[in-house]
């Protein structure tokens, strides 16, 4: 177990290493340039000012230049300066990362505690009303556009009813319970828009679980079917869908760009597009490498939770490839 | 049936957590002397002097106060100086240089009662330190330029110091640009100027009262999100009616409606607010809730041309597609008339705007005479050809963001086409726009605003020594590649002649001109539209690039 979990390291390191470098690189090429965007929004700044800038900035020097400046100074725990926040990197991601997980940790739970529940629902009774029920709601949930199904909510709950804030955190000292008051439309309008697709993989993976022959020999031995269902096919049915929700713990803490605009919350998914649009690299660039570090973790978990799910499955395989029957 | 029933008591559990959070929770009602303003930007930084993004300017001049300022009448004043200086009062003086050259030394006196918001007085040192600040090579300091024209300063008292300018210029007294900051505090992070910008307080400390000396303070921030302000106690000047402003950010204008509308926030500027279509479909269904002022102003929305064109090297070629389009059916379809046509670069709020102007009214055969005098005779196709069979073909470049500008580029590609000038759409992101298609002069025609200051020369972008270029690094903004001698002549006298009167002139020739030459196709001065509560009065928009919170201890609750 250690030497697995020491090889997973190593090889994650490596690949932090490589992303680092191609996420740098990647941000290099983009066309643009912050100065003249600067210039455009001052138009006493001359062309002295935007050279001196540049040359301050150090938007004059050669990318891999910048790159390996930086990545001496991570190497001694200096991720450097947001220079779009005027502040220190970690400075600028903590804050970010905690609003992320609040909202993003919210919305996963309501979309599980949605999703799982319908799609087993759904796979228990195959062909039925409440199956075709199940399936067009998990569809509307997919096909919504998050802006249109966000706007919706701040126009029902925030301005024709009144009953919830239509956007961000709260200011001064407030509460807990004015943080999730402020959350809730957030928070809904995500576990709307994920809940679709957990329905989907549960019903699928049930379906596929209670055609197994153990299902029937538990009905025929007597067991009720909630029994069957979840003491016996649950289990089996989960491996596929504990590997969609592991492939989604990086995304969760990426946020939800659009989400976070629409609602002006300030969270991981603005940071990003902000950092990336204001040639931000530092900023961007350890944003992105955490949420690679995050990803590399999740496929970890998943792993581990295969192992866990059915005992069939060794560290070093995946489902499918079980080591001994 | 179990599952189902299962999931009823979590459903009614939800439900009456959801019901006991709205209730409990609910925020009382505004109180009125809280103001929450909806902006759709957030500083970048807090520092006065670095990255001049409009957000932080529209912050900032409710905790500072320039020495000088154009008022909302355009009229450059006093507001930490006592008196503006003039070569009429005496307080501005012609001097000689040490190589025989002329200078310019002016003299300043601060507000006796000013001070920041710790109770440190605002003194002619802070006024040193801000020069130091300003023009050292290493700060990231936005105006750098203007520091260095500053050779030194005399300090006469804590309160008067004098300003020795290298060269006498038209705009020797407006200051606007020296934002000062305060020495007890900031001297101390300067020690390592190239680090200054990381370790500023304003990034570092910003709700430090005495970072602050105008009405309010910076008493909360919480980035990306809201900044909350509070009135400073130190304040000179009349007190401030709103106990709390809230500048709340959402970048989405959607949203922003909305958080109007559901009582979120109460005031949107027109500086960082709606769009001017949303803010018009706003006034037809809330006319009874809001009052909507349109102040145009200093963004000329224009479309430069590249002159190293073969088709619009041809100056009748130019004029023509002047004629070829109805402006004024434009604005007044597409902006209810709100948005003034513009015949040149300077607003007509500006002092020096000319008033009788060459024109190019719509005029289809005038436009079809110049194009035919050019060479460009009208196909069998609908397009215009010249001799060698060339087709009249232009492309014409816009910010791809804005559904607006994108609409506008439609109607104007429409009208051309009537008059047998075929042109293509492109649209790019306004940082490749801005950034490189511009920069490098990659485009044929482009349509974009640029911003502008009252009487603010135009060297960056008409004088010849601005056209950007590989050898200079593709620095200066003169994007339509206008070489004209007598317009550099106009430029370099403008900035050197101190008689407003005799500059008038000059900026009247300056005009004429560019209206003759076309370097770019004007259309119109862009406006604002302010979204104002009915109960909320006092806010007065300028139209310039100084914010409307200037003047925000004017902002009151109407009785």
């Amino acid at each position: 177990m250690i030497r697995y979990l020491a090889e997973r390291i190593v090889q994650g390191l490596v690949v932090v290493a490589i992303m680092s470098f191609v996420i740098y690189g990647l941000i290099g090429l983009m066309p643009g340039d912050p100065v003249d965007l600067m210039i455009s929004a001052n138009p006493q700044l001359t062309t002295e000012d935007a050279e001196r800038l540049r040359r301050i900035h150090g938007l004059d020097r050669p990318i891999w230049e910048r790159y390996a400046a930086w990545a001496t100074s991570a190497l001694q725990g200096d991720f450097g300066y947001s220079r779009t926040f005027a502040r220190p990197v970690l400075e600028v991601l903590g804050p970010r990362l905690a609003n992320t997980a609040a909202l993003m940790l919210g919305a996963f739970a309501v979309a599980l505690m949605i999703g799982l529940p319908a799609g087993i629902y759904a796979a228990s009774r195959p062909g039925s009303i409440a199956d075709t029920l199940v399936n067009l709601a998990s569809f509307v949930s997919i096909s919504v556009p998050t802006f249109w199904l966000a706007l919706m909510m701040i126009i029902l709950f925030a301005v024709t009813l009144g009953w919830l804030p239509a956007s961000g955190l709260p200011t001064g000292p407030a509460g807990f319970w004015e943080h999730v008051r402020h959350l809730i439309l957030p928070v809904a309008t995500l576990a709307i828009v994920e809940a679709g697709a957990y329905v989907r993989y549960m019903r699928a993976a049930m379906i596929e679980a209670l055609r197994h022959d153990y299902v029937r020999t538990a009905r025929a031995k007597g067991a009720s079917r909630t029994r069957t269902i979840l003491g016996h096919a649950l289990r089996n049915a989960l491996v596929p869908v504990v590997t969609v929700m592991a492939l989604s713990f990086g995304g969760l803490f990426s946020g939800a760009l659009v989400t976070e605009t629409m609602f002006a919350y300030p969270g991981m998914g603005k940071l990003i597009f902000d950092s990336i649009m204001g040639n931000d690299y530092n900023l961007a660039l350890v944003a992105l490498l955490f949420a690679t570090i995050l990803t590399l973790v999740g496929n970890l978990i998943a792993d581990l939770a295969y192992v866990a799910l059915d005992p069939r499955i060794g560290l070093g395989t995946g489902p499918g490839t079980e080591r001994a029957r | 049936m179990a599952t189902a029933f299962a999931m009823k008591p979590f459903v009614r559990t939800a439900a009456l957590l959801l019901a006991t959070v709205i209730s409990f929770a609910a925020p009382a009602a505004q109180a009125k002397d809280e103001l929450v303003i909806g902006v759709t930007q957030f500083p970048s930084s807090f520092h006065p002097g670095m990255d001049p993004l409009l957000a932080k300017s529209y912050v900032l001049a409710m905790t500072r106060r320039p020495f000088t300022a154009h008022d909302p009448d355009w009229n450059l004043v006093c507001l930490l100086c006592t008196e503006l200086p003039t070569l009429e009062n005496g307080h501005a003086k012609l001097t000689e240089r040490p190589d025989g050259t002329r200078g310019i030394a002016v003299t300043y006196t601060i507000h006796p009662k000013a001070a920041w918001g710790d109770g440190t007085p605002v003194t002619s040192e802070d006024v040193v330190f801000t020069w130091e600040v300003g023009r050292h090579p290493e700060t990231a300091i936005g105006a750098g330029a203007f520091f260095q024209r500053i050779e030194k300063i005399d300090v006469v008292d804590a309160k008067t110091f004098t300003l020795h300018f290298d060269r006498p210029a038209y705009d020797y007294n407006a200051i606007n640009d020296l934002d000062l900051l305060p020495a007890h505090i900031e001297r101390a992070a300067f020690a390592d100027p190239a680090s200054y910008r990381r370790r500023t307080a304003y990034d570092a400390d910003t709700t430090n009262a005495g970072l602050y000396y105008g009405p309010y303070l910076i008493t909360e921030v919480q980035p990306g999100s809201h900044i909350v302000l509070e009135p400073n106690p130190t304040w000179y000047g009349e007190k401030p009616h709103f106990r709390k402003i809230t500048v709340r950010v959402i970048e989405n204008s959607a949203a922003l409606e909305a958080n109007l509308l559901s009582g979120a926030i109460d005031y949107i500027p027109g500086e960082l607010g709606l769009t001017l279509d949303q803010a018009l479909a706003l006034e037809k269904r809330h006319k009874d809730r809001f009052t909507f002022i349109y102040k145009p102003g200093l963004k000329y929305e224009h479309i430069p041309l590249n002159l190293e064109h073969p088709a619009l090297a041809d100056r009748r070629v130019r004029q023509a597609l002047l004629h070829a389009l109805d402006r004024d059916a434009l604005t007044r379809r597409l902006f209810a008339g709100r948005q003034p046509v513009a015949h040149g670069f300077v607003s007509p709020l500006d002092p020096v705007a000319a008033p009788d102007l060459p024109t190019y009214a719509y005029d289809p055969k005038k436009a079809a005479a110049l194009l035919d005098d050019a060479g460009w005779r009208m196909g069998k196709d609908g397009v215009r050809h010249n001799a060698a069979g060339e087709r009249l073909s232009l492309e014409l470049l816009t910010t791809i963001e804005d559904s607006t500008r994108r609409l506008v580029q439609q109607v104007l590609q429409s009208q051309w086409r009537k008059a047998g000038i075929e042109v293509r759409l492109r649209n790019e992101p306004a940082r490749v726009l801005i950034g490189e298609s511009m920069r490098r002069r990659q485009f044929t025609m482009a349509m974009y605003f640029s911003f502008s200051a009252p009487e603010l020369s135009p060297r960056g972008f008409l004088h010849s020594s601005q056209i950007p270029t590989a050898a200079n690094n593709f620095a200066g903004q003169n994007r339509s590649g206008l070489r004209n001698a007598e317009i550099d002549a106009l430029i370099d006298r403008i900035e050197a002649t101190l008689d407003p009167a005799a500059r008038r002139d000059l900026w009247y020739r300056l005009q004429v001109l560019y209206a003759q030459k076309l370097p770019a196709l004007p259309l119109y001065f862009r406006t604002d539209p302010y979204v104002i509560p009915k109960w909320l009065a006092g806010i007065t928009p300028t139209g310039h690039q100084g914010p409307s919170t200037l003047w925000v201890e004017r902002w009151h609750v109407l009785r």
